[in-house]
């Protein structure tokens, strides 16, 4: 199968790109990894007028630690951070994260920016960049703004990102002392979209009790879904069974997810449960406390 | 519009439609049609082509204007000096294939591999190729075969192009 | 000790695990698939298809797609009428399938009209323009709901009713009363859910009629290059010499690439009318929608059985569904296949089966994928049956087996539906089994964990299949006998090319057939050059599926070989300048009587036969041989899978596969074992994963490889492996054919065991694919309970 018919553009900067998006407005679409694009696109889901490509756009392919934040470039592939020493010793819940997207191969084109902007109410990256209390940055032909990611994801397949406007990087804080995260998903076969996803991120303070946590649910709502209920129950509590179980409840209530092929409402919100509470024993596991399934 | 491709160590410039997927390039364009298609989702990477000498790409899910000023090696690029590759010879001793219709893609996504691992367990090679459909081979020998031939070329495999 | 001396195994001999003489051109790219057939002049064929599963056809506006710079032609299924093609009867002739919608759409995606452009992309966006209005009608999309019989699907058929066929076989009275009177017996209904073979590569065409000699060459994906052929001729009144049908390398079949499909008969009509190539490639859309689905059958499984678990009578009643039209792929003389091997392993004294088929608003189809014709389905059913028997007994599935096993010496066993089992020792295939696994162990790890709430499962599948069909005086296809053909040339300097009526998919015939031949002939199989599929050389036969080309065109190839040997003896007196009857074949080469030192090759008596042939014969060394087989083969085997579930996801985790096959007399090892691992491969797709489904309204939810879910390398469980070997004893060189025994025997394996895991919580069964959320449902609801 394939595309419509479209004009294409490579930019070589990301002010030509920015030129180009603010000429074509909403008739054109950013190509960067085009793993969810293009088929869309055979399948004539999706029939841009114009694609503006921005894989010639180098300087956007990075991850790098700044003023206390790690920064993701635009096209920085998932399979970057799957073999980053840097993710892996110091980001746990990205490394997960990226180890879990669609397929081996298509991870080595997709990008972390992109499956952001697309916004699938399946997709992982939501999921894991609420818990991590992401932030984008969004160039537009008027200047460079920050937002965080509850704000970015506005609706399925709709983010703050406007005509005109690129999203530069995805940057998330760097995780103090005594964190570690996990991030859970159940799919139905490897390069699935999410049945039901969660992402948990927690810091402990030094008597062992949760001084932060983050906990976020995917394929529950139109877009990954930040589980604030959880969070307010973890924050400050020690950890024990009882309490994981009630942040996995705090899930199953928020969670609203549609049926389909992936599942059932009814088992798509009692996996929310689970796998958030599977999230913080995995993510527990990892500081060293134990004992919690 | 027009666009200069390397495939296999050759330079090609083509005139090509925006829409042009790269699979469709490579075999029709080109000739060479051992780069295969088996589904329109990017799911079962009969397709499967190495970019710029260590990334393995979906070339379904690929225009062939993304593709303008890279290098791209295709399973017709494997053999070297009328020697087959370690991974060729591995797939052929081992039994890693039946019916051929995965295997260029199996071959270009385990090459691809080798070059970030040279040395997988299986794993890891189970890992790497699980964006890669078969339907006959159950995998189990396109494993073994993968093993044999890291264990053959734990030296670095000799380069089939360079830019 | 026996007198006769063991010929001596060397270079020739059978059972070797010779690498693959396909491989080197498939690991360079250098395969030569459908879509790589590119013809000067070539048009492109793209199809409409319905979005309604049911609905009539109004108006057909091809206005705006004929517009489109490129564009050909439009065709419709009234353009077709004019010539005759509108519909085209199915393969046993029971019933018609429509080409292009006349009237009435039956299913969703239904082919509706066809595009001819020049190039894929314009054909397809020209497809898009076709404007075509329906008016929606109610679908049934289920046969418990088409045999009410309140909406009619078929009104082309003169009988107004959804019901196609009865079929059965048995006793059904003596059956029902020993169930009756039986002291424990059980009933379930399993299905076996509708799935799809799905070959990486999709079915394709290239028609190409050259105007000039009034030939028209199909290159096809064809697992049956001559059946088409004949399909071709009798349709379309072309003299079947003036069509040259192509069947090149195959991407997988499955049972796929069996069938005749829309696609194929436009393109070739398409060629014929405007006088230049056409070519169609299916896209994976098309291919798990409109072709070639499988199964799809809903049984109702009644055993009955002593206290002590002798078995003594089996019922098993089916309903089918066809889809819109009646086109399964099955003999003329057996609308249900071979069903009645439904019996499966274990000697019932009664046994009845029976069978009613319907239509609904879905798409055609029936195929045997990598499955005999129903074995499939037949084997789920009595395998599913025993172990639920055993549950009820309380007793151990593995002794169930063994207590109604047919044994060794009752064979050839005549089964109560009417086989005659050739041969077999299923008591030492289970015991080894058993042996192999460590199953007491694994009983008691089993015990220890459900002791804590773990659940742990052990599923025990003993099949028989029934294959190669088969004999001329049950089988045939369009009247046309299932038999197979070999034709064997050797040339002067002892090499040879060998062709068969059959056609590997991947099977790897250029390999196991050269290995027949060199075994029969003394020659080396690397200079045997096989080939298939092309019908203006090679003779006459049915084609690769239903697990018949090693039981068929094997035996075929041994007897033609043997017809050379016969002539070749006469060189080789002649040569030895001995009496023919003092000549003896040993080690593969011929001697004088007492005279073994001096011994004479096949490759000197090849040379001989061009330069210096034997006074009073026929120069050259060739021959040819149509193989009637007269009976089926039954390989067996005893498969054995341990899962763990977790109860909290639904995730079954399969720990260990244990696969004992016997499919008789070994050609290759390495290749018996890699169709192994394949079809346990698919097998373990189908208990978990494959499915196409519906929705009420007759939506296909399964319409590509996102929905259609193929396992990968991650999913796929590491299979162990092993054999033992009982000969066919009516077979030239004794094998029964292997290709399809694991996609048969594994699907109950891995049921029964998630059901042993299950049976703590009283879970007696789920119907296939065991998706996560069934499993937690059931484990869920045994909870809440």
């Amino acid at each position: 199968m394939f595309p419509a018919p479209f004009d294409y553009h490579r930019p070589g900067s990301v002010d030509e790109a920015l030129a180009l998006l603010t000429r074509y407005g909403a008739d054109a679409r950013v190509l960067a990894g085009g793993q969810s694009l293009i088929p869309a696109m055979r399948f004539r889901l999706a029939r841009p007028a114009v694609l503006v490509d921005i894989n010639a756009l180098s300087e956007l392919s990075y991850l790098r630690e700044v003023d206390g934040m790690l920064a993701i470039g635009a096209m920085t592939r998932d399979a970057a951070l799957e073999t980053s020493a840097l993710i892996t010793s110091k980001y746990p819940l990205l490394a997960d994260t990226s180890a879990l997207v669609a397929d081996p191969v298509v991870r080595q084109s997709g990008t972390v920016v992109g499956s952001l902007c697309h916004n699938d109410p399946a997709g992982d990256w939501g999921v894991t960049a609420l818990a991590g209390r992401a932030q984008i940055v969004i160039r537009g032909a008027t200047g460079t703004r920050t937002v965080t990611i509850d704000d970015f994801l506005v609706d399925s397949f709709t983010t703050a990102v406007g005509d005109g406007e690129l999203a530069l990087e995805v940057r998330f804080p760097t995780p103090p002392p005594r964190t570690a995260g996990s991030y859970q998903k159940i799919e139905r076969k490897v390069g699935d979209f999410a049945t039901a996803a969660a992402a948990a991120r927690i810091t402990l303070d030094a008597n062992g009790a949760i001084a932060d946590a983050g906990i976020a649910i995917g394929a529950a709502g139109p877009h990954a879904l930040r589980v604030r209920d959880a969070e307010l129950l973890l924050n400050g509590a020690k950890p024990t069974k009882e309490l994981i179980r009630a942040a996995g409840d705090a899930a199953r209530k928020l969670a609203d997810p549609a049926a389909d092929n992936r599942g059932s409402v009814e088992y798509k919100k009692d996996m929310a449960g689970v796998l958030v509470a599977r999230g913080l024993i995995a993510a527990l596991a990892r500081l060293g406390v134990e004992g919690l399934r | 519009m027009k666009i200069s491709v390397t495939v296999n160590g050759t330079l090609y410039e083509r005139e090509v439609e925006p829409r042009t997927l790269l699979v469709y390039f490579l075999r029709e364009a080109l000739g060479l049609t051992g780069t295969h298609v088996g589904c329109d989702t990017s799911s079962c990477g009969v397709c499967v082509v190495v970019l710029d000498g260590d990334r393995a790409v979906k070339s379904c899910t690929m225009f062939a204007a993304m593709a303008d000023g890279h290098d791209i090696t295709t399973v017709e690029g494997l053999v070297q000096g009328g020697k087959l590759h370690p991974l060729q010879q591995a797939f052929w001793d081992c039994h890693g294939l039946q019916c051929g219709y995965c295997t260029p893609g199996m071959l270009m996504t385990s090459y691809a591999l080798l070059k970030h691992q040279p040395n997988p367990d299986e794993p890891a090679i189970r890992e790497a190729l699980a964006g890669n459909l078969c339907r006959c081979t159950g995998y189990q020998n396109i494993v073994k075969a993968v093993q044999q031939a890291a264990a053959e070329t734990n030296a670095p495999a000799p380069e089939p192009v360079a830019t | 000790m026996s007198t006769t001396a063991e010929p001596t195994p060397d270079k020739y001999s059978l059972g070797q695990s010779m690498k693959r003489k396909e491989d080197p051109r498939f690991i360079r790219g250098a395969g030569n698939f459908l879509d790589d057939i590119v013809l000067p002049g070539m048009l492109w064929l793209s199809i409409v298809h319905s979005p309604y599963p049911h609905a009539r056809l109004v108006k057909i506006d091809k206005t705006a797609a004929l517009a489109v710079p490129g564009v050909v032609a439009v065709l419709t299924g009234e353009d077709l009428a004019a010539h005759n093609l509108a519909w085209i009867p199915t393969f046993h002739g029971y019933d018609k399938q429509m080409i292009l919608a006349v009237g009435k759409v039956l299913f969703q995606y239904q082919e509706v009209a066809g595009v001819i452009a020049t190039s894929r992309e314009i054909a397809q966006d020209a497809a898009e323009l076709v404007d075509v209005e329906y008016e929606p009608l109610d679908p049934v999309v289920n046969p418990f709901q088409s045999r009410e019989d309140k909406i009619i699907l078929r009104d082309d058929r003169e009988n107004k009713t959804n019901h196609i066929y009865h079929w059965e076989v048995g006793k059904r009275d003596a059956t029902d009363a020993a169930i009756a009177a039986s002291d424990v017996s059980i009933k379930e209904r399993v299905v076996f859910q509708r799935c799809h073979p799905a070959p990486l590569e999709p079915c394709g065409i290239v028609a190409d009629m050259d105007a000039a000699t009034g030939r028209l060459t199909l290159y096809l994906t064809s697992q049956a290059p001559h059946a088409h052929r004949t399909v071709v001729s009798l349709v379309t009144g072309i003299p079947e010499d003036k069509i040259h049908v192509i069947s090149p390398d195959l991407g997988g079949g499955f049972g796929n690439k069996v069938p005749v499909y829309p696609g194929y008969v436009v393109a070739a009509a398409a060629s014929v009318v405007i006088g230049v190539p056409v070519k169609w490639i299916e896209t994976r859309t098309e291919n798990l929608t409109t072709t070639g689905f499988a199964r799809d059958y809903h049984m109702d499984v009644e055993i009955g059985a002593t206290k002590d678990g002798k078995v003594t009578a089996l019922k098993v009643t089916t309903v089918a569904d066809h889809g819109a039209f009646d086109a399964a792929a099955d003999p003329t003389k057996y609308p249900a296949g071979l069903f009645g091997i439904v019996t499966g392993s274990y000697d019932f004294a009664n046994a009845f089966t029976e069978l009613d088929a319907y239509f609904t608003n879905k798409a055609p189809g029936g195929v045997a994928y990598r499955c005999s014709f129903r074995v499939t389905e037949a084997s789920f059913a009595i395998e599913r049956g025993m172990e639920i028997l055993a549950r009820k007994l309380n007793m151990d599935p593995a002794e169930l087996r063994l207590k109604n096993f047919v044994k060794k010496e009752q064979f050839p066993y005549p089964s109560p539906l009417g086989f005659v089992y050739d041969s077999g020792d299923y008591h030492l295939t289970l015991r080894k089994a058993l042996d192999m696994i460590g199953y007491d162990e694994l009983r008691k790890e089993q015990a220890e964990k459900r002791k804590r709430g773990e659940l742990m499962g052990i599923g025990i599948s003993t099949f028989t299949e029934a294959v190669g069909a088969g004999p001329s005086k049950h089988f045939d296809i369009m009247g046309i006998k299932m038999f197979d053909s070999a034709e064997i040339r050797v040339h002067p300097t002892g090499s040879a090319i060998l062709r068969a009526g059959t056609k590997s998919q991947g099977q790897g015939h250029e390999t196991t057939w050269a290995q027949i031949a060199a075994d029969e002939l003394g020659l080396d199989p690397q200079n045997i050059m096989v080939e298939e599929g092309d019908t203006d050389t090679a003779p006459y036969g049915l084609g690769t599926y239903a697990s018949r080309s090693t039981p068929v065109a094997g035996g075929a190839i041994a007897m033609a070989a043997r017809k050379i040997r016969e002539k070749a003896r006469k060189i080789a007196a002649h040569l030895l300048e001995a009496s023919v009857d003092d000549i003896e074949w040993e080690n593969h080469a011929f001697h004088a009587k007492g005279l073994p030192g001096k011994a004479i090759t096949m490759q000197e008596i090849a040379f001989a036969a061009y330069t210096n042939p034997a006074p009073d014969s026929e120069p050259g060394l060739e021959a040819t041989f149509y193989y009637d087989p007269p009976n089926l083969t039954f390989p067996y085997g005893a498969y054995i899978a341990v899962v763990d579930v977790d109860p909290e996801t639904g995730f079954v985790k399969v720990r260990r596969f244990l696969a004992i096959d016997d499919c008789g007399t070994v050609i290759n090892p390495m290749i018996v074992e890699g169709q192994i691992h394949g079809g346990l491969t698919e097998g373990f797709a189908i208990a978990f994963m494959q499915e196409i489904a519906f929705d009420e309204s007759g939506n296909n939810l399964n319409t590509n490889f996102t929905e259609y879910l193929v396992p990968t390398s991650l999913e796929t469980p590491h299979w162990e492996t092993s054999s033992t070997c009982t000969p066919s004893p009516h077979h030239p060189i004794g094998a029964k054919g292997v290709g399809e025994s694991p996609n048969v025997g594994s699907p109950a394996a891995f049921v029964n065991a998630v059901m042993d895991a299950l049976a703590p919580l009283g879970v007696t069964h789920i119907d296939m694919p065991l998706t996560r959320e069934k499993v937690w449902r059931a484990c869920r609801e045994a909870s809440t309970a």
